[in-house]
């Protein structure tokens, strides 16, 4: 299943530059393996040992993946992912 | 306790009467954090608690200086729409002056703002105008550009990041406020980079002062960063107020060590902060362990910004919840 992953400002330097990517799987987790594939280097920024770091809010169309099933979320046809980042300055 | 109550001088400057909520900004508490900095025991290390502001932050200063100098140049009047963007903390000051000041506030801040500050904001009234989330702040930087742009005359820009009364009211404030407080002992004073205000303005006058104070910025360590409120000026629009030589040193600090900061002052000394201020205290500590061990001694100052619970989000039952 394809989805669309928004990529915020600070990880489009991986994506050269675009801000919007397609990916596969069939939950979040999948998705971010294959963007790693495509992207090597992403996943680092947004997961660690334990799981998706603390302040990086991924969402599945507006709801936060914490109040879903986390990374083991399933992705339905037409679902959007966001990364979005913390809010910086001022 | 007995020496607590004998300390009447703070309580006298904090009880006078004020004639107006904007002559309560300043003045904030300075205090001295023991036990994070146990490790550093030679060196004194302080926090100059901003939330103690009326609205709750360190922002409070800029805002009410820049609002105050504008009405009386003329620049800003009560048929004029205050518009800036903002990631939360200045526009619950603008809105809290606007209110006091009877000026409408109209502020652009992107959508995945603390729900605690857009509610704050709207309670006194103000209009709030979504950005990008995405795009984070700098989305809502070149947003409100445009809106100004359309319709110059409706407006009043403050423009926190290039308006020289950021810095000023930190030169006049902050920094005079410290040297009041510790004088001749300090010799580091810490303070994290948003609009970078602080650190320029206090650091202007604590380098006017006879003995040398050396004055530390501190940034998050990556672009994509949870030290909500700090900037990371290798990936962003640097502020105009901005100038690298303003200060002597830049600490880059993880997002980790900054939570688990703003965790420990919590728990060890009462004081519940926002994940800046946990990446102002850690980086002050690391200066505080580097003096210690040197055998150098030393007094670090640093900004403890605002409170821990402009961050709550809500629970997940209390995101169904109808008010």
């Amino acid at each position: 299943m394809e989805t669309i992953v928004r990529i915020p400002t600070p990880l489009r330097t991986l994506t050269q530059g675009a801000d919007e990517v397609a990916a596969v799987g069939a939950t979040v987790a999948d998705v971010i393996a294959d963007l790693e594939s495509k992207y090597p280097g992403i996943k680092d920024r947004l997961c660690d040992e334990k799981g998706v770091r603390k302040f990086i809010n991924i969402f599945v169309g507006d709801e936060d993946i914490r109040f879903l099933e986390g990374l083991k979320t399933e992705l339905k046809n037409g679902d959007r992912i966001s990364i979005v980042p913390a809010i910086a300055g001022g | 306790m007995s020496a607590w109550l004998g300390r009447r001088g703070l309580g006298l400057l904090r009880s006078r009467p004020l004639s107006g909520v904007v002559e309560a900004v300043g003045q904030t508490p300075l205090l001295r954090l023991e036990k994070v900095a146990r490790e550093a025991p030679s060196v004194e290390v302080y926090a100059k608690l901003e939330f103690a502001n009326p609205g709750g932050s360190v922002k409070d200063r800029a805002a009410s200086r820049m609002m105050l100098r504008a009405l009386e140049d003329g620049r800003l009047s009560s048929d004029k729409i205050l518009i800036d963007s903002t990631s939360g903390n200045t526009g619950v000051a603008y809105s809290l002056f606007g209110a006091a000041l009877g000026v409408r506030v109209a502020l652009v801040m992107p959508s995945n703002v603390s729900q605690a500050r857009k509610d704050i904001a709207r309670a006194f009234g103000t209009e709030i105008i979504f950005s990008d989330p995405m795009e984070g702040s700098d989305g809502a930087i070149h947003l409100v550009r445009k809106i100004v742009e359309k319709d110059p005359e409706k407006y009043f820009y403050p423009d926190q990041y290039s308006n020289p009364d950021n810095p000023g009211a930190h030169y006049h404030g902050t920094g005079a406020e410290i040297l009041d407080a510790v004088g001749d002992r300090i010799t580091h004073f810490v303070a994290g980079i948003g609009t970078s205000g602080t650190i320029m303005g206090t650091s202007r006058r604590l380098r006017e002062h006879d003995r040398p104070v050396r004055c530390v910025a501190v940034e998050p360590s990556d672009s994509l960063h949870g030290l909500e409120g700090l900037k990371h000026l290798p990936s962003s629009l640097v502020p105009g107020i901005h100038s690298a030589a303003g200060y002597d040193e830049t600490m880059r600090v993880e997002t980790e060590d900054g939570w688990e900061m703003a965790d420990r002052l919590a728990s060890e000394e009462a004081l519940h902060v926002g994940h800046s201020s946990g990446a102002n205290v850690f980086a002050a500590i690391q200066i505080a362990k580097r003096l210690h061990e040197r055998g150098e001694g030393g007094c670090v100052v640093t900004i403890v910004c605002d409170r821990g619970d402009r961050y709550f989000a809500p629970m997940k039952w209390e995101r169904r919840y109808v008010w």
